[in-house]
């Protein structure tokens, strides 16, 4: 068990120096505690699964060192870290049975048999394995093979961290939500470190603790679910999370206050005047946009049902905002008011909020 | 174990080319010479055998037939074959297993027995002495080849590729060209490889199925064995540079054969 | 193959290959089976016969004889040319700038023509004039394969381990990059040995491929005939008349077609059975 630690990683691909374009995972400094649960967001290429490998030591990065406690591991190959990585399509030896494959890296490890025997029975009933320990491993379904590959990993005793390449993938969907509960409770069990990669918003709020956000090799934002939500840092955090994503609004800052098309909107105060020439950009999500009687004049085109609310598409020229109301709330025909409750909207300039707070980069 | 592991292949190395060298040593001497002694390096250095190749039509046009149907037949092989390789190794249907093997009997039967009946059913149908004759012909040995190869590495495919891609929303040819295709890199590289090299060095039927218009390299060179009493020097020089078109093959599939895939991003 | 789902518009997808082999097998085979039962005087003319001629081959001491030569041959060829080829594609490096020359250099024996194979090895083991058969005489082996049967052998079997193997290396190279990385590095963070990862990881893998070179090998060095025939061509006296090269003598020196095709038929059919066997023990574990 340890506190992993990234200091001032930059990674490139190639060799040579290009431009600043080339780099696949820009300047940045992580640190995640002993024994959390965290995710690894962001969508396909955005670096995330480079950062992986980083940790878990398959790759070895341009600049910066990583730290497994106090130790510096940059230099050790994946085997000395002490990790376990379960991967995106399910990796087992086809030809050894279920008992045999959790039994493996403890007989390879010179353990005894009698221990063998109780280790790997104890990570079976973790698993709900028991039954299928003889059968021969090639036969199982999609999840049980994921479930063996886990396994593999927690039956060593000194794991230093479990790192997951998006290995819900190949995993019905019915049966996602079964695994997925099943890490959660493992982890509450195990208190492991647990690192998961994946660009599907749900399993990343609801397994992790703490959730880093990436988007093209960037970090852009790390804090828990709820903080993402209420308070993004980056266009694009407010974006990707959620559903639908938050509302931007082009914008102006005159007169020491932001305005839409001309009309002044409350917000978070931003932290120091934006500077001139900046792309500004009000963001709010739907769920703290109301109907008023006075605000913001808008047109309403659309209306969906999404359950237990609906979501409502309302256009002011050519930008669109949306809101959800509740079942059962009217909706006006054709004009209505919008207004925002300003502890939820900020300022975004060149993407970046204006606001202060904590959680993002700078 | 480790240290004398890489003697291995080292010897086996020599062992291939010491042949080729002895090929190539023979090319660059006169029949007299060859049949004469024994001399590691020609006495008498001639470039006389590969002047005639290069010069006589009949030799030339040889190899430009004999490129022109492998090169048919090796696309036509790998193209017709990919999709029923994914169907054998994905789906099941009615007589797949029999149709599987009854596939692979085609090559188990020596060529002279199909000799005559091919250039009796090829004239019938006025293909004979044509590129496309051949070409055609040689499918019955390398199609079923080139499907059972290409089936054996789809099958090392894990099945959850496919179904997270169609999860995905992909159509089915976008799925099978640009995921699935690239992932048995491998598999193509070495079937197309195989389907050039069986074609190339299929003498029999080339050389029945020809006459004046498409005749192939192997024409003339069985020809050399028998007509002037063996001309060796100029049956080796051909033999040599019968190796270039497939060196080249194989150096553009290299990337193919060599490199596997990561299992990565649907 | 275990896990298809059924899925009878697959035959669309197989339609292609279905005409084209069929196309070029069914009409030839007709013929040859028309021949087998039939007896001819000339001028085209014959008559029916049955199973006369299959009972004559069948009982006959020659091709028996025959027989016996090919299984010995193609056991050899089997035994020795598939753990090599392995263990070469094994040593092979997979990344780097030698790929390619190991690739064409594995390429080479089989691109050249067979009956130039054959002569190559002619004169490359004549105990005068050739390399081989210098260098072995020359280090005190009596050496003559033109006239010692097990010379003879030991020739031909070199031979065709030089021109074939790299088949084997070949197709078990391509086996041995299509595993995915994500094999060998969970073997790596499991902690597994070289000879481990091999045993579970790579022969595992490779077993359809292997299955392929092993059915490949088995027919062609089954119906071998150029190369033994421009080598040795069946001599010394009988000692390498392999069932192809004995087949083409019955079938020229004699004016019945009969008996030729009846003794292709009989050999084909071997080679079908046994290659049927080969198959279902080699792909056993799949079927579920």
């Amino acid at each position: 068990m340890a506190r992993i630690r990234l200091q001032h990683l930059r990674h490139r691909y190639r060799t040579e120096a290009g431009g600043e374009g080339d780099w696949a995972l820009k300047q940045l400094d992580l640190e995640w505690a002993e024994g959390s649960a965290n995710a690894l967001l962001g969508p396909s290429g955005c670096g995330k699964t480079t950062l992986l490998n980083i940790i878990s030591g398959l790759l070895r990065p341009t600049e910066g060192t990583v730290r497994f406690g106090e130790q510096d591991v940059t230099a050790l190959p994946p085997d000395a870290r002490n990790i376990a990585q379960v991967f995106q399509f399910p990796v087992v030896y086809d030809t050894m049975s279920v008992y045999d494959n959790l039994a493996f890296p403890l007989r390879n490890r010179g353990l005894g048999r009698a221990a063998v025997h109780e280790r790997v029975r104890e990570i079976a009933a973790l698993l709900d394995l028991q039954e299928l320990l003889p059968q021969r491993a090639a036969g199982l379904t999609a999840d049980g093979k994921q479930k063996i590959s886990l396994g593999r990993g927690l039956v060593r005793a000194d794991v230093n961290a479990i790192l997951f390449d998006e290995p819900l993938t190949v995993i019905d969907p019915h049966l996602k939500w079964r695994l997925r509960s099943k890490l959660k409770e493992l982890h509450q069990r195990l208190r492991t470190t647990m690192i998961y990669v994946t660009h599907d918003q749900t399993e990343a709020l609801t397994f992790a603790d703490q959730v880093v956000v990436m988007n093209e090799g960037q970090v852009l934002q790390s804090g828990t679910p709820v903080e993402l939500f209420e308070r993004p840092r980056h266009t694009f955090v407010g974006h990707f999370i959620g559903s639908p994503g938050m509302n931007l609004l082009p914008a102006t800052w005159e007169a020491g206050a932001a305005r839409f098309d001309g009309l002044p909107v409350d917000c978070l105060p931003p932290r120091q005047p934006p500077r001139a020439g900046a792309r500004l950009e009000l963001g709010v999500r739907p769920e703290f946009v109301r109907f008023a009687a006075d605000g913001i004049p808008v047109q309403v085109t659309k209306i969906s049902d999404a359950g237990r609310h609906r979501v409502v598409e309302t256009r002011h020229g050519e930008t669109v905002i949306r809101l959800l109301v509740n079942e059962g709330e009217a909706v006006p025909a054709e004009r209505a008011h919008l207004r925002f409750d300003p502890a939820h909207t900020q300022l975004f300039a060149d993407g970046w909020t204006t606001a202060a707070g904590p959680g993002g980069a700078p | 174990m480790r240290r004398v592991a890489w003697l291995v292949p080292a010897l086996y190395i020599l062992f291939v080319l010491a042949p080729i060298y002895w090929l190539l040593n023979m090319s660059f001497k006169n029949t007299n010479e060859i049949l004469g002694s024994f001399t590691l390096w020609p006495r008498d250095f001639t470039l006389e055998n590969y002047r005639k190749i290069f010069t006589d039509p009949t030799w030339y046009g040889g190899y430009l037939n004999s490129l022109a149907y492998v090169a048919m037949n090796t696309v036509l092989s790998v193209v017709v074959s990919l999709p029923a390789a994914y169907a054998f190794s994905r789906y099941r249907f009615l007589g797949d297993k029999h149709l599987f093997f009854w596939l692979l009997t085609n090559r188990m039967a020596p060529a002279a027995v199909f000799a005559l009946p091919f250039f009796q059913l090829y004239s019938a149908i006025g293909l004979f002495d044509t590129r496309l004759a051949v070409a055609l012909a040689h499918c019955l040995f390398n199609i079923p080849l080139a499907v059972w190869i290409l089936e054996g590495f789809m099958s090392g495919v894990p099945k959850e590729l496919d179904e997270t891609a169609f999860v995905d929303g992909y159509p089915f040819w976008r799925f099978f060209l640009r995921i699935f295709l690239p992932t048995i890199r491998s598999g193509i590289g070495v079937a197309a490889f195989f389907c050039f090299m069986f074609s190339w060095v299929e003498l029999l039927l080339a050389k029945t199925l020809t006459s004046v218009d498409a005749k192939p390299i192997a024409a003339t060179m069985t020809r050399t064995a028998s007509t002037s009493g063996y001309e060796l020097g100029l049956l080796a020089a051909a033999g040599a540079l019968t190796i270039v078109p497939g060196a080249f093959v194989i150096y553009f599939v290299r990337n193919y054969i060599a490199k596997g895939f990561a299992l990565g991003r649907v | 193959m275990s896990d298809r789902t059924p899925n009878q518009k697959a035959w669309w997808l197989v339609l292609p290959v279905v005409v084209l082999v069929a196309f070029n097998a069914v009409v030839p085979l007709m013929t040859v089976v028309n021949y087998s039962v039939q007896e001819t005087f000339g001028d085209n003319v014959f008559f029916f016969e049955g199973v006369k001629w299959f009972r004559e081959v069948l009982h006959s001491e020659r091709f028996r004889l025959s027989l016996q030569r090919q299984l010995l041959f193609t056991g050899l060829v089997l035994a020795i040319q598939l753990p090599l080829g392995v263990a070469i594609a094994l040593a092979m490096p997979r990344k780097g700038p030698w790929v390619s020359v190991n690739l064409v250099l594995m390429a080479m024996p089989l691109l050249i023509p067979w009956n130039v194979v054959g002569a190559m090895w002619n004169i490359l083991a004549l105990p005068d004039i050739g390399l081989l058969g210098h260098t072995l005489n020359h280090l005190g082996f009596d050496y003559n394969y033109t006239r010692q049967p097990v010379a003879a052998w030991a020739t031909l079997v070199a031979m065709d381990v030089w021109h074939w193997t790299s088949l084997v290396v070949l197709l078990a190279y391509a086996g041995l990059s299509a595993i995915p990385d994500a094999y060998y590095q969970a073997a790596r963070i499991d902690g597994a040995s070289g000879w481990a990862v091999f045993r579970f990881i790579q022969l595992p893998k490779m077993k359809r491929v292997l299955t392929i070179a092993v059915l490949l090998r088995f027919m062609d060095s089954f119906n071998i005939y150029t190369e033994p025939i421009v080598l040795t061509g069946g001599g010394p006296g009988n000692a390498t008349t392999l069932l192809s090269i004995d087949l083409v003598k019955v079938a020229l020196g004699q004016f019945d077609l009969g008996p030729a095709a009846a003794m292709s038929l009989v050999y084909f059919l071997i080679i079908l059975l046994l290659s049927w066997v080969f198959y279902t023990t080699m792909t056993k574990g799949e079927v579920q």
